[in-house]
């Protein structure tokens, strides 16, 4: 190969390989960079997403859910219900919060189970996050929130105006 | 790299296995890059077969899930990185040395590299099967969260990945570096055949994307073993984002996988309609505009992640723009055919099949382009018909109607084409027997990836199968005509094809293993009419003279 060909092979050899140094640097800057071009454009920034909006509302009619916590006497926690009820639409999203509490001066484990009234209107309880869904374990004198989140099914029945969802926290004996 | 060139190491290859490992001749890593593709091809292939033979009827039969899951995600991944790209690559190595008048690529030495890096990516894929937890079964896209969560065979083909893509940019710089500084005198840009127009901006493509791909997989790598969270939504990540980063590499490279087979096509479809090419500049105008969109809808693949409505219309409107450059290339290739005397040998045969299967392909693209219409077709049967149309149809038969065109020029012989047109129906018509329903499969709802189905897709998953096995079985007989090619046959002339233009015909069959050593040698070749000037061949031209062992 004459020199000066192979000089310019390798200036160009050069060059490319920069480019594709520049490119996986690239790869890395698109992290920063998506936010910055959602920043100028201002999308996914704005208002709620088309597509997340909740189109299955029932605007028409209203449900109060009224929310009750009870604990067993030989428990040595205390669970707190959300002050007042909830109105909701049939088919809205609905969050609140329990609150627990341990008074003992040990770890404990409990179980909250729910119950609903009148009890037909369990099945129009869609729970997406309850913490009744597995054991939650409290450490001595803990206070701690705990989420629930709930849809209630556009298909309620029009004569339920007001439905009762209930919690009763159990201790669960330690394992072993 | 002065080796292959040195006179005084003699005209023929060293005999013996060291040849191969060793070579620096751009014929012989050209052969090397065709048979490993052949080898992938079959292995893959073979995967597809098992893949088939699970959905032939309903229930589990032959695999549990995971294994179904590993054989369609090794598919995607070696059929992809294992058989087209080097199939392409092993074209380029061939023929752009040959057409533009270069006596070998710009750097012989780094090409022995990137082809030996190959077997290495490819035996780490296929050998990740040994391991416990089997092979990759993330999916080919290698979406988190699942590709972090999977087992020491993800990590190996995250490395594989790398690999595979050091060799393709070490390739994509060879291929520029060669066209761009080694053409002969005479020449002209605006004179490259197009096979290498179109091979050169997808060696730009690969340079530009393969480098970002390598840099998502690290991402992946580190968010595996070493603590972050790129992607990771616990530690701040986005799952999401490794998509907007993987398809950024992920659309061009779709491209990178068809301009070469443009290319292809659009030097066989001349050939035998006997008619220079159609509107040869716009085609090069369309083929850099199809790939500068590329960059421009990667979230089109993403229209189910929750995009903002304003990029889901962006992404909408940018993708249907491409089917302008594409459109402009299907007319080109008609109106090369318009009134031309057209004959139709196998390469002819599968190049008219390209053109006529790979634009439905491209009309079921423009179909999922659509957002409304993806949202509902994505990730089903639909999606996988529409890329074995552009991808079998498209990119393996065009590399079928290249290996047949330019099987004369490599074996010296003329291939047996009663068995190539066997091959060429048998395949044309169990492709569309085993894809065709899936479009159906996919408008009624068969979701993709799945070893199981409903009832009610029984009937046109049997066809498909099928028409996969047939397809399959077709693909030996591709094996039997080129292993008998090499063997002997009919003896081919310079100019094997009597339509064909371009300076890798104004080498002897089989072309001999130094050519153009000296530049003026294809000079004069090109002075009179050029390839795609259109005139009749002149008279001189197809007896071979000029060729490189003269010198000296």
């Amino acid at each position: 190969m004459r020199p000066e060909l192979a000089r310019a092979n390798r200036r160009l050899l050069g060059r490319l390989l920069l480019l594709s140094l520049a490119m996986f640097g690239l790869g890395f800057a698109l992290i920063p960079l998506y936010d910055v071009i959602c920043d100028l454009t201002g999308l996914n920034r704005g208002e709620v997403q088309a597509l997340a909006r909740n189109t299955q509302v029932d605007a028409s009619r209203t449900v109060t859910v009224e929310l009750v916590a009870s604990v067993p006497d030989t428990v040595p926690l205390r669970l707190i219900a959300p002050n007042g009820p909830v109105r909701a639409h049939p088919g809205e999203l609905v969050q609140i919060e329990y609150e627990v509490e341990n008074l003992a001066g040990r770890p404990v484990v409990g179980q909250a189970v729910p119950s609903y009234g009148p009890a037909a209107a369990a099945e129009y309880f869609k729970k997406i996050e309850c913490f009744c869904f597995r054991e939650q374990r409290f450490a001595p004198g803990e206070r701690r929130r705990l989420p629930v989140l709930f849809v209630l099914d556009r298909t309620i029945p029009r004569d339920l105006t007001v439905v009762t969802l209930s919690y009763t926290l159990f201790e669960r004996p330690a394992p072993g | 790299m002065q080796a292959t060139h040195a006179p005084e190491h003699g005209h023929g290859p060293p005999g013996g296995l060291m040849r191969w490992v060793t070579t620096t001749n751009h014929k012989d890593i050209g052969t090397l890059y065709l048979w490993f593709a052949g080898v992938m091809f079959f292995v893959a292939g073979s995967m597809a077969m098992l893949i088939r033979a699970e959905l032939f009827q309903p229930g589990l039969q032959l695999v549990q899930p995971e294994v179904f899951n590993q054989l369609t995600t090794l598919h995607g991944l070696i059929m992809i990185f294992g058989v087209i790209m080097p199939a392409f690559t092993g074209f380029a190595n061939w023929q752009v040395p040959l057409m533009i008048g270069a006596p070998d690529m710009a750097f012989p030495r780094m090409n022995n590299w990137s082809f030996w890096l190959l077997p290495v990516a490819a035996a780490f894929l296929v050998g990740s099967t040994l391991l416990p937890g089997g092979a990759v079964a993330g999916g080919w896209t290698m979406y988190p969260p699942l590709f972090i969560q999977g087992g020491i065979s993800y990590d190996l083909t995250i490395f594989a990945v790398h690999i595979m893509g050091a060799s393709s940019i070490m390739g994509a710089i060879n291929i520029i570096t060669t066209i761009l500084n080694m053409r002969a005198p005479g020449m002209g840009m605006m004179k490259l055949p197009l096979f290498v127009w179109t091979w050169l901006i997808t060696a730009f493509l690969l340079i530009a994307v393969m480098p970002v791909l390598a840099g998502a997989v690290t991402m992946l790598l580190t968010d595996r073993n070493f603590g972050t969270h790129f992607f990771d939504a616990a530690g701040g990540g986005d799952p999401v984002l490794f998509q907007h980063v993987f398809w950024f590499f992920g659309h061009p490279e779709v491209y990178i996988l068809i301009l070469p087979a443009f290319g292809i096509i659009s030097t066989i479809l001349p050939t035998f309609a006997r008619k220079p090419l159609f509107g040869y500049a716009s085609m090069v105008y369309a083929t850099a505009s199809i790939a500068i969109l590329s960059f421009l809808v990667w979230a089109h693949h993403m229209f189910t992640v929750g995009l903002p409505a304003g990029a889901q219309l962006f992404f909408m409107y940018a993708t249907m723009l491409i089917a302008v450059p594409t459109g402009v290339k299907v007319f080109n290739w008609v109106a090369t055919l318009w009134r031309g005397s057209m004959t139709f040998e196998t390469p002819m045969l599968f190049a008219v099949a390209f053109v006529c299967l790979f634009t439905i392909g491209g009309f079921s693209g423009l179909v999922l382009a659509m957002a409304p219409v993806d949202i509902q077709l994505h990730d089903t049967y639909y999606v996988v018909a529409h890329f074995h149309y552009v991808l079998v149809s498209g990119a393996l038969f065009s590399i079928y109607a290249g290996v047949y065109y330019w099987l004369p020029k490599w074996t010296g012989h003329m291939y047996d084409e009663r068995l190539g047109r066997w091959h060429f129906w048998l395949s044309a018509i169990s492709f569309n027997v085993l894809f065709f329903p899936q479009h159906f499969l996919g408008l009624a709802g068969m979701p993709r990836r799945i070893p199981d189905y409903a009832l009610q897709f029984a009937d046109f998953n049997r066809i498909s199968s099928i028409g996969g096995f047939v397809f399959g079985a077709s693909q030996i007989l591709l094996l039997i005509v080129i292993v008998k090619c090499i063997r002997g046959g009919a003896r081919a002339e310079a100019r094997a094809w009597e339509g064909a233009q371009g300076l890798e015909w104004t080498v002897p069959s089989p072309a001999p293993y130094h050519t153009f050593l000296e530049p003026d040698v294809a000079e004069r070749h090109l002075s009179p009419p050029l390839p795609q000037a259109g005139g009749p061949p002149s008279g001189d031209e197809g007896r071979g003279e000029g060729y490189a062992p003269e010198l000296r």
